[in-house]
C-alpha cells in the first residue's frame, strides 16, 4: 500500500496558478494603493493631470529610485548600505572640481560614474575581505565620503558646469519624458530581469536567505556582495550626474538625508529588511507612492512638516496593516 | 521523592495489573493548510512507564508533542490527564497540568548558568521578593545529584556538552515536578556513554513514577529504554502493545509498511580506479596526516566518536576550511581547492551535517534549492530556463521519492528526512565525482533513511565514489566497502568490509586496542 503510493505520486510544480499567486503578493497591494493616491489626487487638484506636471512631479523621486533599484540588490543579499548620501557628495564635489578644471561634459559624467563606483568599491573591500558588518562599515563611509567634501569645499559652492551638461537632470528624450525617468524605466526593466530571471540575481536572493548554505553550494557569496556594493556605487554616481545637472551646483551638503529616503523605497517596496525577500516592480511601485504622495500633498500647498506626517505614518500604515489583517484573520479561523 | 512508589513491572504482571493512565489522548485531528497532520491518533501514558513513540518524520510525533505542550490546539479529539478532560490554551496551561518536553533542541540559554536555566521562570524567591541565589543554588546541586550529573550549578550553559546540556533540561523537568515528561529524541547527538547515562537517569524518573514518551529513530535504544510503544504512520497510531512483545521487524512494518533488509540495500560493489586520492592532509588545530584513496564505485565509511575530526576532515576536502599541509588529487589530477566552488568545479561535493543551516537554504522553494548548485545547465546567456529548470527539479525529486506538496513548496516545511532529500538532490544534480556525506541519516526515520541509503548504493553503481560519514554503526557496516576511523585527529585504522565487527570499530574509535590496518 505505502509502496503504490510512494511511486504513484506526483508533485505538481505549483498549487497556485499566476493569478493567485499574484492575489496574495505584497506588490498588489502598493499598486492598488499607487491608483487610489492618484485617484484622490486627480479628484483634489485639477492641476494634477496636467502632463507637464506629471513628468516634473517624477523628478522628486528619480535619483532616488534609481540607487533604490541598486540598493534593493544589496538589501536581498542580506546587506546595508547607507553610505549613497556621502557617495553622492563625494561623486559630486569631483565633478565640481573637475568641471572648473575646464573639463567638457562626457569627462564629468566619467568623474561622476567613477567616483561612485570608487566609493562602491571601498564599501565592498571593508566587507567581504575586511569583514566588517555592512551597517557599520558604510556608516563609516557615509560620514567620511561626505567630511571628504567639506574638507574640499569648506562653505563653497562650485558651479562652473557648461551647458550642456545640464540636459542629464533637465533633459527630455521624447515630448514629456525627461532623460532622468527614462533612464529609471530602463534600469528598472534590467534590474527586474536580472533579478528574476537570472543566475545572478538567483544567487543574491540564496545569500540572503542563508549565506552558509549558499557557500555550501559552491555560490561565489564575496565576490557578488562585492559586485553589489559596487553596483550600489555606480547607481549613486548615475544619481549624482542627475542630481548635479539638475541644480547646476555642487555645495558639500547635497544630498543630505538620502540613504533614508531610499531606503524607505526599498522597504515599503516589500524588500525583507533580512534579506531574501523581495521584487523590482515593489521597489518601483513603491518608488512612485512615494512619488505621488509628495507631488500631490505639493500641489495642495501642503507644508514639508505635515508631508512628512503624512509619510511616516502611510509608511507604518502599509506595513502593519498585512500584519493586522493577518492576525484577524488567523483569530477567526481559531474555533 | 516517593522512591517508595515501585511500579517497575514484574515479570508476571498481566495488562490489567498496569497502573491507570496518566494522560490518555483518544482520536486527536490536527490539520495545517493542506497537511493533515493527525487523523485521530490515540495514546496512553502511565505512571512509572516509558512509552516510545516511533514513526517516520512527518508520521506526526512532532505536531504531537507540540499538542501536548500547547503549542497547537487539536481540532478534534479529547486529552486527559489523570482522568479529567482537559484542553491546553498555552503552553502554560500544559506546565500546569505537569507535562514538560524535552526538545532535540531544548530553548535553553546559552549565557545563563545552569541554576538559572532550571529555575528561569520559577527561581525561588527571598521575603523581600529577590531571587534567592542560595537556595536557587542548593537545589540545582540536590536535583543535578539526584540524577547522577557531574555538573556545577554555576557552569555557563554555553560550556556544556550536548549531553550535559540534556540532563540541565531533564533537571528543569523535575524541579517543575512535572509527572509527564517527553523526550524528543534526546540521543540524537549522544555517544553511546551519554546513552547509557541518559538510561539511567531514565530509570531513576521511572522510579518516580513519572509517565515519560520517548521519541526515537534508535531500536537498539527502544528496547532498553521503553516499557511500551505506539507506532504512527502518516498520522494515524497503527499499533500499539508492550516493548518486550513486539520483535523489531514488526515495528518496522508496522512504521512503514516494508522489512528492515530493505533499510540497508547494499549492493556489491565492482571497485575502479582511484577517484579521490589524499595525502598527508593536516589541519592546523583538527586532524593530523590524514591518506587514503577512494576509487570509482567505492562507499568509504568514515567512523570515529564526536570530536575526532571527521567533519573538519570533510569540510577541508569542500574547501570551507583550509587545510596547512598535503594534497589532494581527483582522478589523478593535483587539485587546489581554496573554497567550495573550487570543490564543486573539481567534482566534490558535500552533504553536510547541519541540513537548515548549511545544505538547504530553508526559506526557498524546493525546485530552487535543486538546482542552486547546477544553475549553469539550467540557463543560457545567465538567464534561468523555468520550463529546464522544474524538468530538472522533478526529475531528482521523484528519482529520490521526495514527499511534498508542491516544487514551489519551501523547504524549511518539508520533514527532516525530506529535506535531506532536496539537499542530496541539489549535489546530484551539479554532476559529482566525489559525494561526500556527513551523517547522513541523522534524525531522519527509517523510510527516508532506507531511500537515501537505496540511493547511496545506486551512486556507487553509477561510478561515483562516497565518503560518507556516520556514527551509527549499523549504518557503517551495512553501508561500507571499507571503513576509515579517525581517533583525536588521526587515522587510528582501515578496515575492509569483510568480516568487520562493531567491536573492532568501537576499538579503534577509542582507542583501547592498537590501530589496525588492513594492509601488512
Amino acid at each position: 500500500m505505502a509502496l503504490q503510493q510512494t511511486t504513484a505520486r506526483v508533485i505538481p510544480d505549483r498549487l497556485l496558478g499566476p493569478i493567485g499567486r499574484s492575489a496574495i503578493r505584497w506588490e498588489t497591494l502598493l499598486l492598488a494603493l499607487s491608483a487610489a493616491i492618484f485617484f484622490a489626487n486627480a479628484l483634489a487638484s485639477p492641476y494634477f493631470l496636467d502632463i507637464w506636471n506629471l513628468s516634473d512631479a517624477t523628478f522628486n523621486f528619480t535619483e532616488k529610485a534609481i540607487i533604490a533599484l541598486a540598493l534593493a540588490f544589496v538589501v536581498m543579499a542580506g546587506e546595508i548600505d547607507l553610505s549613497v548620501s556621502g557617495t553622492i557628495a563625494l561623486a559630486s564635489t569631483a565633478m565640481g572640481e573637475a568641471a572648473s578644471a575646464g573639463f567638457g561634459t562626457p569627462a564629468l559624467v566619467a568623474v561622476g560614474l567613477g567616483v561612485g563606483a570608487a566609493c562602491g568599491l571601498v564599501n565592498g573591500v571593508l566587507i567581504t575581505r575586511l569583514g566588517l558588518p555592512s551597517i557599520m562599515a558604510t556608516i563609516g563611509t557615509m560620514s567620511l565620503y561626505r567630511g571628504l567634501s567639506y574638507l574640499a569645499l569648506g562653505d563653497g559652492v562650485l558651479k562652473d558646469y557648461p551647458a550642456s551638461f545640464g540636459w542629464f537632470g533637465q533633459g527630455y528624450v521624447w515630448q514629456a519624458l525627461s532623460f532622468e525617468f527614462a533612464c529609471f524605466l530602463v534600469l528598472a526593466a534590467l534590474a527586474g530581469l536580472v533579478l528574476h530571471r537570472t543566475v545572478f540575481g538567483r544567487a543574491v536572493r540564496a545569500i540572503g536567505n542563508n549565506a552558509f548554505a549558499a557557500r555550501f553550494s559552491g555560490l561565489a557569496v564575496d565576490r557578488i556582495r562585492l559586485i553589489l556594493f559596487l553596483l550600489t556605487g555606480l547607481a549613486a554616481g548615475l544619481a549624482t550626474v542627475m542630481l548635479t545637472s539638475r541644480l547646476g551646483s555642487t555645495r558639500p551638503s547635497i544630498a543630505l538625508g538620502w540613504e533614508l529616503d531610499v531606503v524607505t523605497i526599498v522597504v515599503l517596496g516589500g524588500v525583507s529588511i533580512q534579506g531574501g525577500s523581495g521584487t523590482i516592480p515593489g521597489v518601483v511601485l513603491a518608488a512612485f507612492v512615494l512619488g505621488l504622495v509628495t507631488y500631490g500633498l505639493g500641489l495642495l500647498n501642503v507644508p514639508g512638516i505635515i508631508m512628512s506626517i503624512v509619510i511616516g505614518a502611510m509608511l507604518i500604515g502599509t506595513i502593519a496593516l498585512p500584519i493586522l489583517a493577518g492576525r484577524i484573520l488567523a483569530a477567526r479561523r481559531r474555533p | 521523592m516517593s522512591g517508595a512508589l515501585q511500579i517497575n513491572h514484574p515479570s508476571d504482571a498481566e495488562p490489567a495489573a498496569l497502573p491507570p493512565p496518566r494522560l490518555e489522548l483518544r482520536g486527536i485531528v490536527k490539520h495545517f493548510p493542506g497537511v493533515r497532520a493527525l487523523d485521530g491518533v490515540d495514546l496512553v501514558l502511565r505512571p512509572g512507564r516509558v512509552t516510545a513513540l516511533i514513526g517516520e518524520n512527518g508520521a506526526g510525533k512532532s505536531t504531537l508533542v507540540k499538542i501536548l505542550t500547547g503549542i497547537h490546539r487539536p481540532d478534534a479529539g479529547e486529552i486527559r490527564v489523570g482522568g479529567r478532560p482537559v484542553s491546553f490554551a498555552s503552553p502554560q496551561d500544559a506546565q500546569d497540568a505537569r507535562i514538560t518536553a524535552i526538545h532535540q533542541e531544548t530553548a535553553l540559554f546559552d549565557e545563563l548558568t545552569v541554576a538559572e536555566n532550571i529555575y528561569l521562570g520559577h527561581a525561588p524567591k527571598t521575603r523581600l521578593g529577590f531571587v534567592d541565589w542560595s537556595a536557587m543554588r542548593a537545589r540545582a546541586t540536590a536535583l543535578l545529584y539526584g540524577l547522577d550529573a557531574p555538573i556545577r550549578p554555576w557552569t555557563r550553559l554555553r560550556d556544556l556538552s550536548i549531553a550535559q546540556r540534556h540532563l540541565v533540561a531533564i533537571a528543569r523537568a523535575l524541579s517543575i515536578d512535572s509527572e509527564i515528561v517527553i523526550m524528543d529524541e534526546p540521543t540524537a547527538a549522544l555517544s553511546h556513554k551519554e546513552v547509557d547515562d541518559l538510561a539511567r537517569v531514565i530509570e531513576r524518573l521511572k522510579g518516580q513514577g513519572k509517565a515519560i514518551l520517548f521519541i526515537s529513530h534508535k531500536f537498539e535504544e527502544l528496547y532498553r529504554i521503553a516499557d511500551d510503544y505506539t507506532v504512527f504512520r502518516d498520522g494515524r497510531s497503527v499499533g500499539a502493545g508492550r516493548m518486550d512483545e513486539a520483535t523489531h521487524d514488526e515495528l518496522v512494518r508496522l512504521m512503514v509498511g516494508r522489512s528492515v533488509d530493505q533499510v540497508f540495500p547494499k549492493v556489491p560493489a565492482t571497485l575502479g580506479e582511484p577517484v579521490l586520492e589524499v595525502s598527508g592532509l593536516c589541519h592546523p588545530t583538527e586532524f593530523d596526516a590524514i591518506s587514503f584513496t577512494l576509487r570509482r564505485g567505492e562507499i568509504l565509511g568514515l567512523y570515529g566518536l564526536v570530536g575526532a575530526g571527521r567533519s573538519e576532515l570533510c569540510q577541508a576536502l569542500f574547501g570551507a576550511t583550509t587545510p596547512s599541509a598535503g594534497t589532494i588529487a581527483v582522478e589523478g589530477r593535483r587539485v587546489a581547492i581554496r573554497s567550495p566552488a573550487d570543490a564543486v568545479r573539481a567534482g566534490i561535493v558535500y552533504v553536510p551535517e547541519e541540513r537548515g543551516r548549511h545544505g538547504a537554504v530553508l526559506a526557498m522553494p524546493v525546485f530552487e534549492n535543486v538546482t542552486l548548485a547546477c544553475l549553469g545547465a539550467v540557463s543560457r546567456h545567465g538567464f534561468i530556463r523555468s520550463a529546464e529548470e522544474f524538468r530538472l527539479a522533478r526529475h531528482y525529486a521523484e528519482r529520490l521519492d521526495l514527499r511534498a506538496a508542491s516544487l514551489a513548496q519551501p523547504v524549511g516545511t518539508l520533514s527532516g528526512g525530506n529535506q535531506q532529500k532536496v539537499v542530496i538532490g541539489k549535489w546530484l544534480a551539479a554532476g559529482p565525482k566525489v559525494v561526500i556525506l556527513d551523517e547522513p541519516t541523522k534524525g531522519i526515520d527509517i523510510g527516508s533513511k532506507a531511500a537515501v541509503h537505496a540511493f547511496m548504493s545506486e551512486l556507487a553503481g553509477q561510478g561515483l565514489a562516497v565518503l560518507m560519514v556516520s556514527s551509527e554503526l549499523p549504518e557503517i557496516l551495512g553501508m561500507a566497502d571499507r571503513v576509515m576511523v579517525m581517533r583525536e585527529g588521526r587515522m587510528a585504522g582501515l578496515f575492509e568490509r569483510a568480516g568487520l565487527t562493531a567491536e573492532t570499530l568501537v576499538a579503534a574509535a577509542t582507542g583501547n586496542i592498537q590501530a589496525r590496518s588492513d594492509q601488512p
